[in-house]
């Protein structure tokens, strides 16, 4: 069995890429699964120390993790389809007045 | 040795898939590359043990959500959104910004971990469908309702939302 850190070290760069992806790309569905990475990232530390303590709650905030993610992703991309059908585009530069 | 060379090849798979959803330029390639690197976490995921987490991952994540991602790019037709970005200082920002949460992150896991933790070896049981259920049904039985509300509420917005305003009045 490999040392947690490993795991942990992975867990860091996806996060960081995640991140990356968020600040840097503008096609909003790109942000979305930038957040999604993120989220991942976050699930594997869990499990990984889940695996340490040989508790299976990590296991299980996993799991609601996984849910609370799919309601987040219906939602979100309903809101870019509405925000699609009035500005015709999804560039998230383009999205700076409150009015619709 | 075995575990080595699965843990590092793919580590190495579930980066470059990362780096490839982060920099191609069509949407399609990014949502396809994400299932790759879901599909490597989840190994990573039976791996530590966790099997159901591992199948459910594929299920929820490679399956339904980046199905739910794929139909609306496709729907919409905006696969192909440039780098373009309107403001000029953003982008060096941006990687000094997350070069300084790498690098945050990373010193916290190597210096304030100390010696390496190897985890011991667990049951065969240890995270199997029966054990997890056993847990989610008993322990966790109020938060899994929660999560059900929460599901149905979603998916009622997502309804709300996406509905035609002229057929709403």
């Amino acid at each position: 069995m490999l040392p947690v850190q490993y795991y942990l070290g992975l867990s860091v760069i996806l996060f960081t890429l995640g991140a990356l992806g968020v600040l840097v790309r503008r096609n909003a569905i790109i942000v979305f699964m930038s957040i999604e990475l993120m989220l991942n990232a976050a699930n594997l530390t869990f499990v990984a120390y889940a695996r340490v303590h040989q508790a299976l709650s990590g296991q299980i905030f996993v799991f609601f993790v996984m849910a609370v993610a799919a309601a987040e992703v219906a939602v979100g991309l309903a809101l870019i389809v509405t925000i699609f059908r009035s500005k015709q585009s999804i560039n998230i530069d383009q999205m700076n007045s409150l009015r619709g | 040795m075995v575990d080595y060379v699965l843990f590092f090849g793919l580590a190495l798979v579930a980066i470059a898939s990362a780096l490839g959803m982060l920099l191609s330029k069509n949407a399609i390639y990014s949502a396809l590359n994400l299932v790759i690197n879901f599909v490597s976490v989840s190994i990573f995921y039976l791996l530590l043990g966790a099997p159901f987490i591992a199948l459910t991952q594929i299920a929820v994540y490679a399956g339904a959500i980046m199905v739910l991602f794929l139909f609306v790019i496709m729907l919409l037709g905006a696969e192909s959104l440039g780098l373009s970005s309107t403001l000029p200082w953003q982008r060096p920002l941006a990687l000094i910004l997350a070069g300084v949460l790498l690098f945050e992150a990373a010193y916290l896991v190597v210096a304030k971990s100390g010696v390496l933790t190897r985890p011991g070896p667990v049951g065969l049981d240890f995270g199997s469908p029966a054990a997890v259920g056993e847990m989610l049904f008993s322990v966790y039985l109020l938060p899994f309702e929660v999560i059900s509300i929460l599901l149905l509420v979603a998916m009622i917005g997502a309804i709300v939302l996406t509905g035609r305003r002229d057929r709403m009045k």
